[in-house]
């Protein structure tokens, strides 16, 4: 509530102002914002390393950059926004800043261990930017061996070890979110009233907790490998390298749903808000983000086709891929039904979630592709792939991201963003993402190699018309930069429920006080109480 | 009924005290179950060793996690818990060996 | 009104919780989780050692018999024994008996040391029949058959890698333990724990109990690989 003459409340951003009490902060909303500004200055470097990319690939010849460089970007901007911003985005953000208060607590279940997270993220960001100072790593993100572990000249300890830090990180937000949500819930909080953002944290979290132990332990054999030269992964020493790929890609793939299952979160948020109805079909939703979590594990082999692996194992992997797509298109088609006869806004969050639905549904639908043995051997390793996943992490991961920040601001920041911009911002950031790797489908279809500087001279229009579209889309993302500093100052006022959104966190003040809740919270009755008669919504 | 509420049970549950006896009749146990699989190794059965070692091992690690580590007294989410790791490591383990295992199974060339 | 002004938390219940029961099991559901993620941490090692193990059987047979049976025999019965004063030492925070915590701390982790330095003693032993992976290592100790191909001392070199790096990685966990138990045995020494509040022996002896778990598996995986043939 604002001021209303007397002296104001402190919030969580005015009761103590010095740096000291920002570095060493335990309130999970601070730590949410230290990570919130930690992973927006990764996102412009992996953004300014894609930029590079984009320049040289304008032209068939490799006229920019030397090839060493070119690879050395390449692997850059996979590394930094993979681990860097996309894995910790939304969970460390949002999920940090809105747990507590989705679910009726004070903090998390362990709010200094929540402060070492962000340290330990710090440091493997420092580690990592080291490598790529002292020339770069060339590998591609995905560090495979032999060639990581013996041949490469570049910084991959260096960079090894950065991810190695960072995946701890990642455990100990997993770990918090798993036993705060079991733990601290308001009481009369049971499993199927929470909103449906807490169980894509906890669906994220289970991921974070069963697989990133094992990626640090991949990271860290390659690296006595390299450092060794134990012949690990290397098949004169008696190694496999497709052992290492069987490692990397059991976290790694899960790893995407980490990516994506907090995005489906946000947007079980923004969808019933902006159509005032209840989610169609509340357990479905939830379960089918648990599946998600749960088969996301069993697939990783469908990134080894063509590398040696066994054709029988080739087989189930490309079953079982095509089995996790259900759950996916389940959540699309209750977004559907969710939408249809709905008293739908046009608010920025809203032009994000639907530029989402139909965004992940064409991610989605050429990952179905990719999961077919056939065409994965024709498509593998060209762009056809870099479409797919960019279509998921783009324009599904970051729209996600982007639709919660929008929505949540005022909370967060007790300011409204100028709407006007806003609107602007996402739909500059559609057509630039749309025009950026629509083409890439068909290049990657037309044979382009990925990870390539250079290309023949048949593929060039495609390519021109994604540097154009990666301009576009360049500004699309400085745009929210500009205007949501800005509104710190000069946005509007925000009160506690700008969007008459249903949920505990839009009944405490914008910004909230440190402890959350001054009243113990009464949790409702139904989540996304929103009328289900069309006469009695109001528009927001 | 939601566990944010601490039922008898998991309050009696979680400050259960075992006799020292039980503790005493575990680790017996555990000697017995080392002897018995230091003695296995030497002897030639083939196939059937690992099996034997396996199994020792796991009957070992069972009454660590259950009575040590005080697993059967503990709340259902304990269980689950313990359980769902070993799961996973069983998932990780069981698909990187089916490749492995079946490499040429299809009698397709390079397969 | 909190529940927390209904019972006496003696200054224990940190201000995000409600009561001394969710915060004790929030702790042993948090070590729980953390334990799970040490099980995927350690399976991705033993997964590694299981490929090679089963693709191709023999040099890892052949490495494996000259590591010393009797020493990892020896070290499990104390790392077992450890487990067992472990075990005790969470008994007597359940009872709050001051005396019986040190006690068994003490013996814990003069245990844990003793396993320590039964590792040291092997991996000494190992270094000097050039046993160690790396430039010194050397297929001489083991008494490859003469028309060996060169890829079967390079194979048992692998299994080395696997040894000495997952016994090394459960040696740093010992290590950890140790260090931890220190700090117990001084607050536990400071009669800081009570039967109302000794959720840190508790988390500790989880952890611990893990610690032991690993070494169950890896000594069979590791010393007694073919013993028979």
């Amino acid at each position: 509530m604002s001021a209303q003459g007397a002296e104001p409340q402190p919030n969580y951003l005015t009761a103590g102002q010095s740096v000291r009490s920002w570095l060493l902060t335990i309130d999970h909303k601070r730590i949410g914002l230290l990570y919130m500004v930690s992973i927006t200055l990764f996102f412009f470097l992996g953004g300014a390393a894609a930029t590079l990319v984009r320049l040289e690939l304008m032209t068939p010849k490799g006229d920019v950059v030397q090839p060493e460089t070119y690879n050395k970007l390449f692997t850059a901007h996979g590394v930094i926004m993979v681990f860097f911003f996309l894995i910790p985005s939304i969970p460390a953000v949002l999920g940090n800043f809105l747990v507590p208060l989705m679910i009726g607590a004070r903090d998390l279940a362990f709010p200094k261990l929540n402060l070492a997270s962000w340290y330990v993220f710090m440091i493997g960001g420092v580690f990592t930017l080291w490598a790529v100072l002292t020339g770069g790593v060339d590998t591609g993100w995905t560090f495979y061996t032999p060639y990581s572990s013996m041949f490469s000249n570049t910084s991959v300890m260096s960079a090894a070890l950065g991810v190695f830090i960072v995946g701890f990180s990642s455990i100990l937000t997993g770990l918090n979110f798993i036993v705060t949500i079991h733990k601290m819930r308001a009481p009369g909080m049971t499993w199927l009233r929470l909103p449906l953002f807490i169980w894509a944290m906890y669906a994220t979290s289970l991921i974070m907790i069963l697989g990133t132990p094992v990626l640090a332990v991949t990271v860290a054999l390659v690296g006595l490998e390299r450092f060794f030269g134990f012949g690990i992964f290397d098949p004169k020493l008696g190694g496999d390298p497709i052992l290492f790929q069987h490692l990397f890609w059991f976290y790694s793939h899960p790893a995407v749903y980490i990516m994506l299952l907090p995005s489906f979160g946000v947007i079980n948020e923004i969808v019933p808000c902006f159509t005032k109805r209840p989610v169609f079909g509340y357990r479905t939703m939830a379960t089918a983000m648990m599946a998600i979590a749960a088969l996301g594990f069993l697939v990783w082999g469908h990134h080894m086709f063509v590398s040696g692996q066994s054709m029988y194992g080739g087989l189930i992997f490309s079953f079982l891929s095509f089995f996790v797509a259900i759950p996916s298109a389940v959540k699309v088609f209750n977004w559907t039904a969710t939408l249809y006869k709905g008293t739908v806004s046009g608010t920025t969050p809203m032009l994000y979630a639907l530029g989402f639905i139909g965004l992940f549904t064409i991610g989605g639908l050429t990952g179905l592709m990719l999961a077919s043995l056939a065409i994965d051997v024709h498509v593998h390793d060209t762009y056809f792939v870099v479409a797919h996943f960019h279509y998921i992490m783009v324009g599904g991961a970051v729209m996600g991201y982007l639709g919660g920040i929008h929505f949540w601001w005022p909370k967060i920041t007790g300011r409204m963003y100028p709407e006007i911009w806003g609107k602007l911002a996402a739909l500059t950031i559609f057509i630039g993402f749309n025009l950026t790797f629509f083409p890439q489908f068909i290049l990657g279809y037309l044979g382009m190699p990925r990870r390539y500087y250079e290309y023949d001279a048949e593929y060039q229009v495609l390519n021109v018309m994604s540097t154009a579209g990666a301009s576009i889309l360049a500004v699309g993302f400085l745009l929210p930069l500009v205007y949501l500093i800005l509104s710190l100052w000069m946005g509007k006022e925000a009160g506690p429920n700008p969007w008459g959104a249903k949920g505990l966190e839009w009944e405490i003040p914008s910004p909230p006080t440190v402890h959350n809740f001054d009243e113990p919270p009464v949790a409702p009755e139904r989540p996304y109480d929103y009328p289900l008669k069309e006469q009695d919504r109001e528009p927001s | 009924m939601s566990d944010t509420i601490t039922t008898p049970e998991t309050e009696h549950g979680s400050h259960h005290i075992l006799p020292k006896s039980s503790y005493y009749v575990v680790y017996a146990a555990l000697m017995v179950l080392l002897v018995a699989t230091v003695g296995f190794a030497y002897i030639d059965l083939g196939r059937v060793n690992f099996l034997v070692t396996m199994l020792i091992a796991i009957s070992k690690a069972l009454m660590i996690a259950m009575i040590f580590m005080h697993v059967r007294y503990s709340e259902r989410l304990v269980w689950l818990f313990a359980s769902a790791a070993f799961l996973w490591l069983v998932i990780m383990f069981a698909f990187t060996l089916a490749d492995y295992f079946t490499r040429g199974s299809l009698n397709i060339l390079g397969k | 009104m909190s529940l927390a002004e209904a019972e006496p938390t003696h200054g224990y219940l940190a201000s995000h919780f409600e009561t001394l029961e969710q915060q004790h099991q929030s702790a042993a559901l948090g070590m729980w989780t953390f334990l799970a993620t040490e099980v995927m941490f350690f399976g991705g090692l033993f997964l590694g050692f299981s490929v090679y193990r089963f693709v191709d059987p023999e040099p890892f047979a052949i490495a494996s018999r000259h590591l010393n049976v009797t020493l990892g025999t020896i070290n499990t019965f104390v790392l077992l024994t450890s487990s067992l004063t472990m075990a005790l030492v969470v008994r007597a925070g359940q009872t709050g008996d001051r005396k019986a915590q040190v006690r068994n701390l003490l013996l814990t982790m003069a245990l844990a040391t003793l396993f320590l330095g039964i590792k040291a003693r092997e991996y000494y032993e190992e270094f000097e029949h050039h046993l160690a992976p790396g430039a010194s290592f050397s297929t001489a100790a083991l008494h490859l058959p003469e028309d060996a191909p060169e890829s079967l001392g390079q194979q048992a070199q692998l299994f080395f890698v696997f040894y000495f790096f997952m016994t090394g990685l459960h040696g740093f966990h010992m290590l950890i333990g140790i260090a931890v138990m220190a700090v117990l045995v001084v607050k536990a020494q400071r009669g800081q724990y009570t039967a109302e509040h000794y959720t840190q022996l508790e988390m500790t002896g989880l952890y611990w109990h893990f610690v032991d778990l690993v070494w169950v598996f890896l000594f069979p995986l590791l010393y007694l690989v073919e013993l028979h043939t």
